[in-house]
C-alpha cells in the first residue's frame, strides 16, 4: 500500500495525479475463508480491519450486496459522542471514542474527525435533572462532560435563541467537548483501504441469499453471483437487513427496521461550529465543512425498508430546528434521504453469538451506530477471532432479551442521536 | 404521506392523524406464570420484521381514537387492506 503523505501529494502532482494506485483491489472470491463478514458498511469494514491488524486473521472476505459504505454509513449525520448513561453503553462508546481520536493516523487516511463538542439541550426542569445525572455518571466513567446553564450555552452558540420567553426555553445543556463529527464516507474508505492492505478480500455487488448450515453450525454462505463460499466463522453486520439475515439462519432477532431521515441545506457561510442536539424538541443540527447544515431527528414510527421516509417527520424535524434557530427559517433545504435503522427494544446494540454455532451478529445499533464504528468493529473482531464475546461486548448478547438484563438507554440517549 | 382508511370513520385520512402501534395479532400467553424466560422474553421483545407484507396495529389518535389493523408492504409502503380488531387478514405473505 502506498502511504498517503504531504510529500506523496507533491510527488503525484508532478504527474498530474494520474498515477495514484487504487485504494483497494476488486478480487474474485476464494472457495473458502477463515472468516466471512456479511455487510460492507463502516462496521463490517472496521471488523475486517481489526481482525487483520489485531488478531492476525487475514484470510477474510467482506461480502457486500451493493457498494462499500453505501448504506447507513453514507446516510447518517456523522455525530460522534460517548456521553451515555449506563456503564455498559458508556464503556463501549468511550472505547470507540478513544479509537476515533487516533483513527486518521492509524489508518493513514484523513477521516476528518473534528472534536467540536456536542451540546444536548435541556428545556424543562426534568431535562436538567436527567442531564445532571447523566453528566455525573459520565464523569464517574472517565468520560468528559459538563453541565451548562443558559448563559453557558449562549456563549458557545450565540446564534441560538436562548431567550426565556420561547415555547421551549433553553435552560441549559450537557456539553461533551471531546465529541464531534467525522467524515462518514472517509471512515468506510479508510477501513476498506486498511483491510485490503492486510489482504482482506472486499467483494462488492455480491448478495448473500442463504446461509449454509450443517448440524447447527454455519459452514458458509450462498451468494447470488459467486455460489457457495465457505467459512469457519461468519459475522453478520447488516444493519437494517439483519432481521432478514437472521431469518435465513432460522431464528428471530428482537429488532424492528425503521426509516430514519436526514436532510442537508444549501451551503452557507460558517455559522455553527459545534453540534446541537435536543431530545425535547427533537432535532439535531451541525454544519459540515462544506457549509451545509446537516439536520436529523427521529425515526418514522412504522416499520419500513424503503430507504425513504414520510413528510410529517421532516416537517416535525424542521420545526424543531427553527424553534431553536429562528435565523435558519429561510435557509433552503437541498437534499433529504432515509436510511434503514435496526432498532432494539432497549436502544442498545446486539453484539452476540447466536443459536447457530460459529455465526455471530453485530446489529441493532438503531439510530446511533456511526459514532461506534471503530469500537464496534474492534470488539466484534475480537469476538469473531476468539469465538466468544469481547468483555465490552458481553452485556450486549441477544440473549439479554430472555434473561431480562436489558441496558435501557432509551430514556437516556435513545431519542436523538 | 400515507393515506389511511379508518374502518371506524369510514374515510381516508392523512398519516399525521394516526400512530402506528406495532405488530398485530400478538397473543398474550394464557398462563404467564408457567412461561419459560425464553417464551416470556419472546412475547415481550421479539417482533416480526418482514421485508414485505406486514400486519400492524394503527391508532386513529387525533380522530376517533380507535384501534384497527393494517396490512402493509414494508418496501413499497402500499396499504393492502384495513380490517378491524378481532378480524383476520385476507392478504398474507407467501411462504
Amino acid at each position: 500500500m502506498q502511504r498517503y503523505s504531504g510529500f506523496g501529494l507533491f510527488k503525484h502532482s508532478l504527474s498530474y495525479h494520474e498515477n495514484w494506485q487504487r485504494a483497494w483491489r476488486n478480487p474474485t472470491p476464494k472457495k473458502k475463508y477463515d472468516v466471512i463478514i456479511v455487510g460492507g458498511g463502516g462496521h463490517g469494514l472496521a471488523t475486517a480491519y481489526y481482525l487483520a491488524k489485531e488478531h492476525g486473521i487475514t484470510n477474510v472476505a467482506v461480502i457486500e450486496k451493493g457498494y462499500l459504505g453505501g448504506g447507513n454509513t453514507a446516510r447518517n449525520t456523522t455525530i460522534v459522542r460517548s456521553n451515555y448513561l449506563w456503564d455498559e453503553a458508556a464503556h463501549l462508546y468511550e472505547h470507540a471514542m478513544k479509537l476515533w481520536e487516533g483513527l486518521s493516523q492509524d489508518l493513514n487516511y484523513n477521516v476528518m474527525f473534528s472534536q467540536r463538542g456536542v451540546l444536548n439541550l435541556g428545556h424543562t426542569l426534568q431535562d436538567m435533572r436527567d442531564i445532571q445525572r447523566r453528566v455525573n455518571a459520565n464523569r464517574l466513567n472517565g468520560i468528559d462532560g459538563e453541565v451548562l446553564d443558559t448563559k453557558g450555552v449562549q456563549e458557545i452558540v450565540p446564534h441560538m435563541d436562548c431567550s426565556a420567553n420561547r415555547r421551549y426555553p433553553v435552560l441549559g445543556a450537557s456539553w461533551q467537548p471531546r465529541a464531534g463529527v467525522a467524515r462518514h464516507d472517509a471512515v468506510a474508505w479508510g477501513f476498506a483501504r486498511g483491510a485490503d492492505s492486510y489482504g482482506v478480500d472486499l467483494i462488492q455487488q455480491c448478495e448473500v441469499v442463504d446461509m449454509v448450515i450443517e448440524d447447527g453450525a454455519i459452514v458458509g454462505v450462498k451468494t447470488n453471483s459467486h455460489g457457495v463460499i465457505k467459512a469457519d466463522r461468519v459475522g453478520c453486520v447488516t444493519a437494517g437487513n439483519s432481521g432478514v439475515m437472521a431469518k435465513m439462519a432460522g431464528f428471530e432477532l428482537p429488532l424492528e427496521s425503521h426509516p430514519l431521515q436526514a436532510l442537508v441545506s444549501e451551503p452557507i457561510k460558517p455559522i455553527l461550529d459545534t453540534v446541537v442536539m435536543s431530545n425535547h424538541v427533537h432535532g439535531y443540527v451541525s454544519q459540515s465543512d462544506k457549509g451545509d447544515l446537516v439536520i436529523g431527528a427521529g425515526i418514522d414510527g412504522y416499520n419500513g425498508y424503503g430507504q425513504r421516509g414520510s413528510y410529517p417527520t421532516i416537517e416535525h424535524t424542521v420545526q424543531a430546528i427553527v424553534e431553536l434557530f429562528p435565523i435558519f427559517s429561510r435557509v433552503r433545504m437541498n437534499r433529504q434521504w432515509g436510511g434503514i435503522v435496526d432498532t432494539c427494544p432497549d436502544a442498545c446494540p446486539i453484539i452476540s453469538a447466536t443459536p447457530v454455532e460459529n455465526l455471530f451478529f453485530n446489529c441493532g445499533w438503531g439510530t446511533g451506530g456511526f459514532k461506534a464504528t471503530p469500537g464496534s468493529g474492534n470488539v466484534f473482531a475480537a469476538t469473531l477471532a476468539k469465538g466468544e464475546a469481547h468483555p465490552l461486548a458481553k452485556p450486549f448478547s441477544m440473549f439479554r432479551f430472555h434473561n431480562g438484563a436489558l441496558i435501557d438507554e432509551h430514556g437516556a440517549a435513545g431519542v436523538a442521536h | 404521506m400515507l393515506h389511511i382508511y379508518c374502518p371506524h370513520c369510514r374515510e381516508h385520512r392523512e398519516e399525521e392523524e394516526f400512530h402506528v402501534k406495532g405488530q398485530a395479532h400478538i397473543a398474550r400467553p394464557l398462563d404467564p406464570e408457567s412461561c419459560t424466560d425464553k417464551e416470556w422474553g419472546e412475547y415481550l421483545f421479539f417482533r416480526k420484521n418482514p421485508r414485505g407484507i406486514h400486519h400492524e396495529i394503527w391508532y386513529h389518535s387525533t380522530g376517533c381514537r380507535k384501534f384497527f389493523n393494517v396490512t402493509r408492504d414494508t418496501v413499497s409502503y402500499e396499504i393492502k387492506e384495513v380490517y378491524k380488531i378481532g378480524e383476520q387478514p385476507q392478504v398474507v405473505a407467501k411462504g
